[in-house]
């Protein structure tokens, strides 16, 4: 603290530092003082990051009893049975028009369906029958095409699930499935 | 019997506090910096539960931070009503 002591400028007036009136203090030409008052509004900036990060919790707690309150998703006929041929795959949009999705015909008897938003940055996925996956062309993120689990690429999150229903020849989405494993 | 008169802290000492409430600070916006994101991940993944935990935690975490601020405002009260 001798260190400190030695840089400490002597003001005009010749009285110690304390005794200076706040605006020198706040604008200082001594070390000491400079020290404390870039780390005082350091942490104001600290704080209201901290406030900033506090709403952004709030917002999502929002943004969860917005979700909770809109109606379960409508039941939506999405295609004929004889429309997708095997390994093919249809794109439609539910449960709004915001809402891209893929069916893909895996058998004879097996659909499965996903949100086309990547779970990364919502780049859309594309079918890959071949390779058995959804391929995602901004960061090369690869998706399982039976079960939408990520796997290879930054992804982390498995594409949300379109739970179907087949009702005689015709195809229907009758509800979404978000997963985080 | 009055009370005694408050002696402000003097320059080295308050550098000290204020260096140990700023890394207090930092920690506590680290974590609600992680939490953010922990619960975004969870919220975007369906899982609902925890997002009001979540949050009452960052508003704990915002409320130490303002709680050190408030006593920072007071020690300064202290040095200019001192001068």
């Amino acid at each position: 603290m001798a260190d400190l002591r030695e840089q400490i400028t002597i003001a005009p007036d010749g009285a110690p530092p304390d005794m200076q009136p706040a605006w020198r203090q706040d604008f200082p030409i001594d070390w000491p003082q400079d020290l404390y008052v870039e780390r005082r509004d350091f942490m104001k900036f600290m704080v209201l990051t901290s406030a900033a990060f506090t709403l952004g919790q709030l917002w999502i707690g929002a943004q969860n009893w917005y979700r909770k309150r809109t109606a379960q998703p409508p039941v939506q006929r999405i295609a004929s049975v004889d429309e997708v041929a095997v390994g093919a795959s249809i794109g439609f949009a539910y449960p709004n028009e915001f809402e891209p999705c893929l069916l893909v015909r895996l058998t004879t008897s097996e659909f499965v369906a996903f949100g086309q938003k990547c779970t990364h940055l919502s780049c859309a996925v594309i079918p890959r029958p071949t390779e058995g996956s959804f391929y995602c062309p901004c960061h090369e993120g690869r998706f399982d095409l039976r079960t939408g689990v990520p796997l290879a690429g930054p992804p982390r999150r498995p594409l949300t699930r379109i739970v179907l229903d087949v009702r005689g020849r015709d195809i229907y989405a009758v509800g979404v499935e978000e997963r985080t494993t | 019997m009055s009370a005694p008169a408050r002696r402000p802290f003097s320059r080295e000492q308050r550098l000290t506090i204020i260096q140990g409430m700023l890394i207090f600070v930092l920690i506590v916006v680290v974590l609600q910096l992680w939490l953010l994101t922990a619960t975004m991940n969870a919220w975007l993944g369906g899982d609902e539960s925890l997002v009001w935990p979540a949050a009452a935690a960052s508003a704990a975490g915002l409320a130490l931070n303002v709680g050190l601020f408030v006593y920072l405002t007071r020690l300064e009260r202290t040095r200019r009503g001192a001068a």
